[in-house]
Formats: structure tokens, sequence, C-alpha cells
């Protein structure tokens, strides 16, 4: 659906489903360069079974308008927004990869509305190789190549989608090169590579937290994943083997499973 | 720094396949089953929903053709593939998904015949009309262009003249009028020309043909690139607005750049079922693990057959985009650089008579309604392939009643020549020789 943030047109999927402000609500924020469509195998189910998604468009991003925000803090307090633009007081947020930085972020600037928090494929920080930086920044497609290569592991070197005919490098390609590469994930990388307030911020972070994390992740790799682990108070970490950066897509449904758990005991549905 | 994703050849021999997930089979097994055990009741929901991934029912999807649908897929650099019963069967579907009734095509008019007839005749019947188009008349695909118009459809190389569609150039038309432009790369497999790297949207394949290469089973397929844009226009509904069989799902906003094939499945698999056989589909991918191989031979042979027959006193004309003279020879060479494929038409002096004589008395080449055998194939397509075809439909596609579709194949290329000398010298003397 459409909403206004701060003026701008945004997009979100609401997972096929009416969007009701007066249910539970999830937000799903994506990775660099993204968008919703990465989410589609988590976001449905939710939307189906009592709650109400929405699998944002950061600005400039999909099918969201504006220009992209420049830095992960602002990133953050743009999603703490999202949630009253729509009439909502809290939210439980699911991020990914640079989606990880941007919702630790809006935890710590809105801890009040956010009741849980899951991080598939995150760091503390995500450096950016400067050589990757400077194709993303130039527009170079080989960014998006590179980027494939690092963020899959084997489902998407070989294959295997859990959508039967899907092919991963090709797709995740695509959702990227659907905007003007400079401007979406050059900004994003950029944006990653300057933040540094990441370990302070989650060694603050005092709400259920779960993180996701790919054996064989080689854009945040499962050793920096854990180091973010062990920072959150009482955070649950769960690794799934022979799998990369992109687990909602590579191995969507154990990392449903594992959502589903989470989201079941610490964010229920309303008796 | 460079991407060390897998290349063209690799792709060919593992894309879309983990032994490690299959019981460490090397080769892929065949899942030869109708349906798939559902966890629960939520599992089975949630898939019937697509609000996750999976198999249902051999007719939506198939282990084993799954992947089939990946190789093709990462080969010719799509973004999702949808694997038919045959050629035809994913042509119908992609106009199916495409089309409602009262919309428009506009379509190459040198194509394989059963293409020709259901855009001629059987999709009329469902209230999709067309206007053929000459494939090297690139301004004509623009005049043609209506405002219900969805889509525009051809075969690069035209079969069975050999006449090619400009395709960069008809892309800038389609992409002009936000209409897709959708190839049947049949001819060139995804070795001698990936489409959407030229500006294609769409590409269909009868996969009975080189991507298989041994004859031995039918298949077609659907790739879609990920580069058309649904929603940039409201020519689409079916892909943008809410869709009443899946609760109001718009494919487009969920899926982008795979909605297409997402639709297809989804809407066309389940209603119309022209599904693959787990057993065709394996012998398929056995045929694509040397399609690089094979593609070169055939390429190679060919080149030697057009210097043959241009050289030969019984023939009057050669058409394929190698031969000197040829009027698409540069456009080839520019988005065929590793070949022209191995289909060559030839007219043989004597007209139909001796075209009769000479494929009655090959012996090596086979007389069959197919095309990219590993064998060489030899047709008279105005008697046999293009039969349904009136004169003037005949004319308007460019076939000629003295013409002979050439297939070539792999065998050594002296034989080829020894058995159509034997060939033309029937023809020669049709009446003496008559048919063997």
């Amino acid at each position: 659906m459409k909403f206004k943030v701060r003026g701008i047109d945004t997009f979100a999927s609401t997972g096929g489903r009416p969007f009701d402000k007066n249910k539970p609500l999830i937000i799903f924020v994506h990775g660099s360069g993204l968008s919703h469509m990465v989410w589609v195998l988590q976001t449905r189910y939710f939307a189906f079974r009592g709650y109400s998604v929405l699998a944002v468009d950061l600005p400039g991003h999909g099918l969201s308008s504006g220009e992209s925000l420049k830095t992960i803090e602002e990133m953050g307090d743009w999603v703490g927004d999202v949630i009253g633009a729509v009439g909502c007081k809290e939210a439980s947020l699911v991020g990914h990869s640079q989606g990880c930085l941007v919702t630790m972020e809006c935890v710590a600037q809105h801890p009040e509305k956010i009741k849980t928090l899951t991080l598939m494929g995150g760091a503390s920080a995500i450096p950016m190789n400067p050589e990757l930086l400077q194709l993303a920044e130039e527009s170079n497609p080989k960014a998006v190549d590179l980027m494939m290569d690092f963020a899959h592991g084997p489902a998407g070197h070989f294959g295997g989608h859990p959508v039967p005919g899907l092919y991963h490098l090709n797709v995740g390609s695509m959702i990227v090169q659907n905007k003007e590469i400079k401007d979406t994930l050059g900004v994003d990388f950029r944006a990653c590579d300057n933040y540094k307030n990441g370990p302070e911020i989650a060694k603050k972070l005092d709400l259920p937290t779960l993180s996701i994390l790919g054996a064989q992740d080689r854009m945040c790799r499962l050793k920096d994943g854990k180091i973010l682990a062990d920072y959150i108070k009482g955070s649950e970490v769960k690794i799934i083997e022979d799998c990369g950066h992109m687990m909602l897509l590579e191995e969507a449904d154990q990392t449903l499973e594992i959502l589903k758990k989470f989201i079941a005991e610490h964010y229920p549905l309303p008796n | 720094m460079d991407p060390k994703t897998y290349k063209f050849d690799t792709l060919s021999l593992h894309a879309g396949y983990q032994p490690s997930k299959n019981a460490g089979s090397r080769q892929v097994p065949i899942y030869q089953t109708t349906s798939y055990m559902f966890d629960d009741v939520d599992h089975a929901a949630a898939l019937f929903n697509l609000e996750r991934g999976g198999h249902i029912y051999s007719r939506m999807s198939n282990p084993t053709v799954q992947v089939l649908e990946e190789r093709v897929c990462a080969l010719e650099g799509g973004t999702a593939a949808l694997a038919t019963a045959s050629g035809m069967s994913a042509i119908f579907l992609t106009i199916m998904t495409l089309c409602n009734a009262g919309d428009h095509m506009v379509v190459s008019s040198q194509l394989y015949g059963g293409t020709v007839n259901l855009f001629r005749l059987t999709l009329p019947k469902f209230g999709i009309k067309t206007t053929f188009v000459k494939p090297r008349d690139t301004e004509g695909f623009k005049k043609a262009i209506q405002p219900n118009t969805k889509g525009i459809f051809g075969e690069l190389v035209g079969n069975p003249g050999n006449e090619l569609m400009n395709m960069p150039e008809v892309s800038n038309i389609a992409k002009e009028a936000g209409i897709p432009l959708i190839i049947d790369s049949t001819y060139q497999t995804p070795y001698l020309c990936r489409p959407f790297e030229h500006g294609a949207d769409l590409v269909v394949h009868s996969l009975t043909k080189w991507m298989s290469g041994n004859g031995s089973s039918m298949a077609g397929i659907l790739v879609e690139g990920g580069t058309f844009d649904w929603m940039q226009n409201d020519k689409f509904p079916t892909m943008t607005e809410p869709y009443e069989g899946y609760h109001g799902l718009s494919f487009a906003e969920e899926f982008g750049p795979t909605a297409f094939t997402m639709m297809a499945r989804a809407e066309g698999m389940r209603d119309m079922g022209p599904c693959l056989a787990p057993q065709n589909a394996w012998n398929i991918l056995h045929g694509l693990e040397t399609l690089s191989l094979r593609m070169e031979k055939h390429c190679s042979n060919a080149l030697k057959m057009v210097e043959y027959l241009s050289n030969h006193e019984s023939v009057a004309w050669v058409s394929h985009a190698s031969a000197p003279g040829h009027p698409d020879k540069e456009l080839a060479e520019k988005i065929l650089p590793k070949g022209t494929g191995s289909m060559i038409a030839f007219g043989i002096k004597g007209g139909k008579e001796a075209g009769a004589a000479f494929i009655n008395n090959v012996k090596l080449a086979s007389h069959l309604a197919n095309v990219g055998d590993a064998r060489t194939l030899v047709i008279h397509p105005a008697s046999a392939t293009h039969s349904q075809m009136d004169e003037a439909t005949l004319k308007f596609a460019g076939l000629s009643h003295d013409m002979i579709r050439l297939s070539v194949g792999l065998e050594d290329f002296e034989d080829i020549v020894n058995d159509f000398e034997d060939g033309f010298r029937a023809a020669k003397k049709p009446r003496l020789v008559a048919n063997k």
C-alpha cells in the first residue's frame, strides 16, 4: 500500500491482506539496494495469520518516492515514523543486513515503540570493501554482480530456490537494478561504511531479540553476527547451515519457522 | 576484483541442483510423483496461498522439472522460468498470461507453421487478434501497434526462411509502447544468443530441439528477464490489480521481476495444466550438459554446408545469415557473434518435384518434422510443417515451393555431403529415379 511518511509517498507490501492498524504490526526492513520483494516468503505468512505486516521500501527504493536517506541514523528514525504514519503505536521489527543496523537504530531512538527485534544476517558494523563501494557509487553493474556473489551461499550459486523456477542470483540482481545503482546501493553502502554506533547501541538494547545467521555468510560473516548477538542482552541466536547472507530467500522455510516461534513467544496475537 | 559466479559451461552442468540436498546423488533424480506430503494443515494452507515456496502437485511444479527450469534460467540470464510440455504450450501459456479477450499482438510473419496457426486461427477463438509483420520490416512493427496491443512476438531467426528480426530496434519500439518483447529463441539457444541482453523481456524455447539435441523428448519453457515494469501503465491489470484467485494478490507488486512467471504458473498451470513430465525434463537436462560442445559443431558444420550448397550446380539459392550477400549478415554478426545456427534453407533447381526426389533419396539425413537433433534433418516445408497455410500466407511468410529446410547435424561433414550428392543426383532426374 502507499502512504505518506514525512510527506513523501511510501510503499510497503502488506503481504496480500488489507492493512489493519488494530492488529499487531510487524515491520520488515530490507538490506542495501533492495526492496520489499525480498520478504515475500515471510510477510504473506504473517499477514494471513492475524498480523498486520509492512515490508517497507526505504525512501528512494522499490516503489517508494523520495531520495535515499544518507545515514543509518536517519533510516532508523524514519522507520520509527512509519509506525505513527500508519496509525499504530508499536511494532515488532525484522531487519536484514543493513536493515539490522537500521532496526537497531530505530530501537535506540524509539524504544517505547518497539516490542521485539529480529536481526537476519546482521553485524554490529558493515564496513565496505573500498572497490565495491566505489563501483556502487559509480553505478557500475559490476557492483551488483559482486554483491550477488558475496551475498549468496550454495543455493544462490548452484540453485534450489524455494519457489520453483526462480533463480536466486538474477532475481536479486534485478531487484537492485530496478533503480539507479548509485542512488540506492551506492548511498546505502556509504551509509553502512560510515556507521560506527552499532556496538554501543547493541549493548544497550533491552528487548526480546533474535539473531538468524547463515553459516556461510560472506557479507556479514558468522563470527561478526555472533559478536553482535553477544553484545545484546539475552539475544537468541539461530544458525542456518549451508546458507549465505540471503537466508530469507535461500533458506526461506527455516527462516520462517525460526521467526514464527520467536514471534509466537514474544509478540503473540491477543487472545 | 571480479565476481566468482559460475560461467556458461559450468552452469549448463550444475545450475539448479545441489547433490547434498538429494541424498548425494550426482545425477539429478527423477521425481516420478504426482504429489508431495504436507507437514500439517498450516503448511498446506501456506503453500496453496503462495506464502511459502514448495511443491504441491506436479501439474504446478516438480523437483526434477525445477532443476531444468533453474538451469535454463541461469543460462539465459533470466530471473524465473517455467517448463512446459512442449514449445507450443510455452507460447500459448505466455500469450494467455499476457492477454485477455479483446487484446491484440504484433507478430513476426516468419515463424514455425504451428505458431502461425496459433496466432492466425486459434487465438482469435479467445478474442485475441494478431497483426503479422515481415521480420525485416522494423518500422512495420511500430505501425502495427494498437491501443490494445499487449506485446510483440517473433523468432529472432525466422523459420524456415532464416530472415532476422532486428531485435534491438524492435525492443526499442516495444519499450516506447510500454509492451513486452517476446522472443522464441529455439534456433539460437542461449549459447548463440541471450535475448535479454538485446532488449527482450520474455523468452520461449522449444527445448525439444538443440537444448536437448537427442530428439527423445518434447518440452518447452518460458523464461522471464525481470526487465519489464508491469506497473508502468494500465495495460496489464491481471498483473497489477488484486487477483481474486489468490485472495487479492497483486503479482507485480509482490513478485516484481518474477511476476509474470509466478502468474503463468499460479494461473496458467493451475487452469490449463501443460506440465512437463519429469522423465522428459531429465532427458533434456542430459542434453543441456553438452550444449556448448554441440552448438560449436552444429555451427561449424553449418558453415561448411553453406559453402558447399552455395557452390552446388543443383542449388538455386541458399539462405543462412552467414552466407555471402545475405541481407541480415551484418545484424547477425552483431547479435550472433558465436555463430548463426545450423538451420539452412535452400532452393533446389527443378522446384517442388526435384525437392521431393532429393528428400526421398537422401539416406543419412532424416526426413522428419523436427529441427535441432544431433542428426541431420531435412524437410520440404510447403508440403509438411507449413502445409496448413494457404498460398497467400505461404508467400507472406517467405516460403517457396522449391525450399528445402535443412537442420545440420553433428555427423562427419564428408558423410553429409556424400549423402546430399545422392539426393542431388536423384533430383536431376526425378522421373527416372522416382521415390525410393
